[in-house]
């Protein structure tokens, strides 16, 4: 799960990483009080998870309440790139002297997490890495070691960080990587860490991606939620224990285990045709989750069709068919349906699903076919 | 011959007792695959079906000469589990849970390579199979028979897609080995495929990859220096968009990172045939394997 930057930032706060003041608002009169309350000049910062932000209006400084409310009232609601704003975050403004970079990930290729360091900050870190690999510093943690005192200055130095703020900023790096371990992240990412006139350090901004299989040892962090990106099927789908993900074509998919699922996609596509939604049914799946999953798949109104792909190995097709009958009889559906079962108990499952003689549902022997039938079927996808 | 897993695998299962566990070892029994024991905390001395059960895998190694492990335990203790099985000096560790948290992969994976006396294959994965010999996991065996082809896979049922399609055109495998679809598998594309390269009896490989990481990039780099075996591959993600995650944890495009046209490119450029689907992988593998023969 990507955390907003304010939801990382108290997270930071909690792990004393050093962080400017500031308090999160959902409506103009808490941003014009959490301004009162912090003392002017201060941030007004959008919470969405586009970068750039501030170059498309999200984020302005008031020096007084009449400007904070100003702000507010423009940035509460807007669009980013298709997100609404539905929180603030207002924070006391930072002189700042230098701006560097800092992370932690979890670098999966080398199977360890990796800290990096730069003083090329607040600017996008991937053209930094392009342009200028040499000017970011990296270091691999040994996870069963952990983050030494040594790691730090080893990065503070190799970045060539002013020698003044090579203590601070190795403590810093310790800290943030405390906060990777003890919250279970797989992103912990600092850009720009600044350097005021005074000499301090501190995360002006906060990017955290947190494990959400760790969830059940970190109640509090389960609990967060990011308005802004939250759509009501993939919240129906979480709700159900379904495996749902949106997307922006027309035709509805449904099948089990999520390789073969991303390979439907594919194949729809290969076909014309633009999936609505990925939804992984899981193994083993019982009719009750199947008809629980066709609604989540037609609560979304953009769908115009469904794929069903069904390779039964632990699945057995005849439960897969049974589930699509009761969700037939329990929601009626309006649009087709195309269904191939292959796999343990096919014939049983096409030979209910025959009997059951189910309006606008046709089958299909192969992934192929049925990805070009549906496809067909759909048309095309509607604006 | 095969890979892993045959005639001389002696299982344990942690986690015997609960639903699952005692379902998929029973049916890895009854394919052949010898089954000596089941772990699990405090419920030693019972058995499940005849298997007897231990209090720890160190009991299961001393008395009834485990070799192999296949944790079926849940996301929170299944990391505790490998790590116990690992300790008790067991060669071969199959992670069937799915779930588990990453930084205890972390670990788990950091002490096995510290160690180096077991082999991880998952999490989250389908587990082994190598037809006619042992069945350990998930694979559902009555699609496979023995044969020349090699399979190594992130996904399950995508194995399942390509596998019955090699089948119904009369081909057989060696071993399919499930990789898993976790951000640390414990085995990569590049250990399979060496393995499957010194066996004599494999003669094709497939690879079956997915979105997320670079261990596609990295067996297209192992199999252009050490392979002389034909090996098609597939990729699944072609369609996803970047920063979502696609069912398994792993699959997931980073920014620039993890994408599929990069995974296929790396591959054809080594001299890999990419399938664009499930079927085209297989028709390319019936090919090759008919060119070889």
């Amino acid at each position: 799960m990507d955390l907003l930057e304010y939801q990382g930032k108290q997270l930071f706060a909690r792990h004393g990483v050093p962080v400017p003041s500031g308090k999160p608002a959902r409506t103009v009169e808490e941003a014009v009080a959490a301004a009162e309350e912090i003392g002017y000049p201060v941030a007004v910062k959008a919470q969405v998870q586009i970068g750039g932000r501030g170059k498309l209006g999200g984020i302005k400084i008031a020096t007084n309440a009449a400007e904070a409310r100003a702000h507010a009232e423009a940035i509460l609601g807007m669009d980013i790139r298709g997100l609404t704003v539905y929180e603030l975050w207002i924070e006391g403004a930072s002189d700042i002297a230098a701006e560097y970079y800092a992370s932690v990930v979890f670098d999966r290729s080398a199977k360890a997490p990796l800290v990096m360091l730069s003083t090329k900050g607040g600017m996008d870190i991937e053209a930094v890495a392009e342009e200028d690999p040499d000017a970011i510093a990296h270091l691999h943690v040994d996870p069963l070691v952990g983050f030494q005192d040594f790691h730090g200055r080893e990065l503070a130095f190799k970045a060539g960080v002013d020698a003044d703020v090579v203590r601070p900023i190795g403590a810093i790096l310790k800290q943030l990587y405390h906060v990777f371990v003890a919250e279970e992240a797989t992103l912990v990412e600092v850009n720009p860490l600044i350097i005021t006139p005074e000499r301090g350090v501190r995360a002006l901004d906060a990017k955290v991606t947190l494990d959400n299989n760790s969830f059940f040892r970190h109640k509090e962090n389960a609990e967060l939620r990011d308005l802004s990106a939250e759509d009501p099927q993939e919240r129906m789908a979480k709700e159900r224990g379904l495996t749902y993900v949106k997307l922006d074509g027309n035709i509805g998919i449904l099948g089990n285990g999520a390789g073969l699922v991303m390979s439907t996609l594919d194949v729809v596509k290969l076909a014309g045709g633009e999936a609505a939604n990925f939804l992984d049914a899981g193994g083993g799946s019982k009719a009750e989750a199947i008809t629980s999953a066709v609604e989540v798949i037609l609560a979304n109104p953009r769908v115009t069709a469904v794929l069903f792909n069904i390779f039964g190995g632990i699945t057995r097709c005849d439960e897969v068919a049974r589930g699509l009958i009761a969700a037939f009889a329990q929601i009626k559906p309006t649009v087709p349906f195309v269904v191939r079962l292959d796999g343990t108990n096919d014939v049983e499952g096409r030979k209910l699903l025959a009997e059951a003689d189910l309006p606008n549902v046709y089958t299909e022997a192969t992934m192929d076919g049925a990805a070009a039938k549906v496809v067909e079927l759909a048309g095309p996808a509607r604006a | 011959m095969s890979i892993l897993i045959d005639e001389n695998t002696r299982l344990v299962t942690a986690g015997i007792t609960g639903s699952e566990g005692t379902f998929h070892t029973l049916r890895n029994r009854d394919y052949g695959t010898k089954v000596v024991a089941g772990v699990t905390p405090g419920k030693g001395g019972q058995n499940v079906d005849g298997i007897p059960v231990f209090n720890t895998f160190e009991e299961s190694v001393t008395q009834q000469g485990a070799n192999t492990a296949m944790i079926f335990v849940p996301p929170p203790f299944a990391a505790d589990s490998i790590l116990e099985a690992e300790a008790a000096g067991i060669e071969l560790i199959i992670a069937i849970t799915e779930g588990i948290p990453a930084h205890d992969e972390l670990r788990a994976y950091s002490v096995i390579k510290k160690n180096g006396r077991s082999r991880l294959i998952g999490p989250n994965c389908p587990g082994i199979l190598s037809p006619g010999k042992a069945n350990v996991g998930i694979i559902p065996a009555q699609f496979f028979k023995p044969g020349n082809v090699g399979v190594v896979s992130r996904s399950g049922t995508l194995t399942y897609q390509i596998g019955n399609v090699l089948a119904q055109s009369g081909f057989g495998n060696s071993t399919i080995v499930g990789i898993g679809g976790d951000p640390v598998p414990g085995t990569d594309f590049v250990d399979v495929v060496a393995m499957f390269q010194d066996d004599p009896e494999t003669e094709l490989i497939v690879l079956s990859g997915e979105i997320g990481g670079d261990a596609e990039e990295k067996a297209a780099e192992y199999i252009a220096a050490h392979v002389t075996k034909p090996v098609v591959a597939y990729i699944a993600g072609f369609s996803a968009p970047p920063g979502k995650t696609m069912g398994h944890a792993g699959a997931i495009v980073s920014g620039s990172s993890g994408g599929a046209e990069a995974k296929a490119a790396a591959l054809e450029a080594k001299g890999v045939k990419v399938g664009k689907t499930p079927t085209e992988v297989a028709e390319l593998a019936i090919e090759l394997l008919g060119a070889a023969a």
